[in-house]
């Protein structure tokens, strides 16, 4: 039982981080209609802008919370303006183009930012410092869940709160949604869509960038790789919960951290990635859209 | 209020207007009628800045307005119902007109034309928190108007409100729009493929063929005219 208790606070944490990174996919294809390739890599830059600002201002000895909040921030305005960058370069002059550039467009900006960073860090994997102390009062608990899958936990759940009443109950929450149901009508009500366009992009990078630094805290090393994988996986999660759907990709995070931290456990690591991506099929083959998808267009 | 000089317009290739000029005066009812596919909608969709036209000019108020954004057009006063209303499915009728305001910032006004809104389609205060999606065609296209009325516009683009509509609906729909001019002081632009009933509230009508404009007269003479019974009226 304490086993069963083990492995599924690890699948739990896992997946809190596959949710915040596929919020980002499903975010953008929500609201234009692609698969944001590059997502992992801005998830990845963000690991690695924490690291480089938690590096620093541990030298200079701050408190370890102060380091956490900056190096959290740092991460998340700089994945942003990746984010924003991206989008704007690379996305926005295929706004009208077929599907399909776009999509090329976005495998590109993928391969050239990880070999970007490839090339000012290095190949080898880095050691993360750990950001994260084991609590006191987590001491009776240590055996089955650490101190930072809680802190990882409470985070993931106050970000995606904080998204929910942001999308649901804001102006630009409203305008967002009106601009993913129908471009050329919120065009027509005032919206200026690439601005919306432009948040959906930065809103998203800067929640996969805090994912970034907790898991990277969490595992406690980086290289220029770890987007790829964790790009794969969270897209994976996306579809799984219904592409487009925020509360999809939230479930379709959890739901493939569980399965691969059981199958990790109870069969073996080997087969994490078999069981992951069985379920995929299997859910696709009986819901295509995925678990919260729309399966038809809606009558207008 | 709004003038039209030689505007051409193009969908990548294909030349949807060929040189449209018109002009509607301040207060007016104005028509544009024409079969499927004779750019009535293209119309539209270049004044409201969606489809800037290649060549020519649009002209506000006597401002230039041609190469505006939607939403810097949406926000002098301009505002489109478009074809097919357009509903925010996901959004609720509250949400749907709530956008229709984006753009002002007086929230007492704006509580003033939602109740406005509503006095005219008291249905959709029934309806507030349902999705749009959901509601009628009837429904929709008066949650349309109204979202686009929440915008408080000066000039009223309105595309085939009668589309997909019974007959009784469509009576009551143009009575509204009758209605809205006269109480709103709000210039209405009227497209429609339903010739008699635009014509019977218009004061005065363009006919639009492949991209241009053929004839332009008063409602009364449109209605009068042998051409316009022949092609238009069923006459």
């Amino acid at each position: 039982m304490e086993y069963f208790i083990e492995l599924f606070f690890s699948g739990l944490t896992r997946g809190a981080i596959y949710a915040l990174i596929a919020l980002g996919y499903t975010m953008v294809y929500g609201i234009i209609g692609l698969i944001n390739f590059a997502h992992g890599e801005i998830y990845m830059i963000g690991a690695f802008t924490s690291f480089v600002v938690a590096t620093v201002l541990s030298i200079y000895g701050f408190p370890l919370l102060s380091i956490i909040l900056l190096a959290g921030l740092a991460a998340a305005v700089w994945s942003a303006s990746y984010g924003y960058t991206v989008e704007k370069i690379a996305y926005r002059p295929l706004r009208h183009a077929p599907r399909l550039s776009a999509l090329i467009s976005a495998i590109g900006m993928s391969i050239f930012l990880q070999n970007y960073v490839l090339l000012a860090q290095s190949p080898d994997f880095q050691p993360f410092p750990e950001l994260i102390p084991d609590f006191e009062f987590m001491e009776p608990f240590a055996h089955v869940v650490g101190s930072s899958d809680v802190v990882i936990l409470l985070t993931t759940a106050l970000v995606m709160v904080g998204l929910t009443l942001l999308i649901k109950f804001s102006r630009l929450g409203k305008a967002m949604r009106a601009t993913a149901q129908d471009r050329t009508m919120a065009m027509l009500v005032g919206i200026d869509v690439n601005k919306i366009i432009s948040m959906t992009f930065i809103i998203g990078s800067s929640l996969a960038a805090i994912g970034g630094m907790l898991i990277a805290s969490h595992i406690g090393q980086i290289n220029f790789f770890i987007g790829f994988i964790a790009g794969i996986k969270a897209f994976t999660a996306a579809v799984l919960g219904g592409i487009g759907s925020i509360p999809g990709a939230v479930l379709g995070g959890f739901v493939l951290g569980l399965t691969e931290s059981f199958a990790t456990g109870y069969v073996s690591s080997d087969y994490e990635d078999v069981f992951a991506f069985s379920l995929l099929v299997l859910i696709l083959i009986f819901k295509p859209a995925g678990l919260l998808g729309r399966e038809a267009a809606e009558k207008v | 209020m709004l003038e039209l000089r030689d505007v051409h317009t193009y969908y990548g290739n294909i030349q949807a207007l060929k040189g449209i000029t018109l002009e509607i005066r301040n207060g007016e009812i104005i028509t544009l009628i024409g079969a499927n596919g004779a750019g009535k909608s293209s119309t539209l969709m270049s004044i409201c800045g969606v489809a800037p036209p290649r060549s020519g000019e649009i002209l506000f108020r006597g401002e230039p307005i041609t190469r505006m954004s939607p939403d810097h057009i949406v926000s002098l006063g301009v505002c489109q119902v478009p074809e097919g209303r357009h509903i925010f499915p996901q959004l609720t009728v509250q949400e749907n007109l709530d956008m229709g305001a984006f753009l002002r910032t007086d929230k007492e006004e704006i509580r003033r034309d939602l109740e406005y809104v509503f006095s005219l389609f008291p249905i959709l205060a029934e309806r507030r928190a349902q999705a749009g999606g959901t509601l009628s065609g009837g429904e929709q296209q008066m949650l349309a108007m109204s979202r686009a009325l929440m915008a408080r516009p000066q000039l009223l683009l309105l595309d085939e409100p009668s589309m997909g509509l019974a007959p009784l609906i469509i009576r009551q729909i143009f009575e509204i729009i009758k209605k809205i001019n006269q109480e709103q002081d709000t210039t209405i632009f009227l497209v429609e493929q339903n010739a008699n009933q635009a014509l019977q509230i218009a004061d005065r009508g363009y006919v639009i063929e492949n991209g241009t404009i053929t004839i332009s007269d008063t409602a009364e003479n449109l209605l009068a005219n042998s051409d316009v019974q022949k092609a238009y009226l069923g006459i």
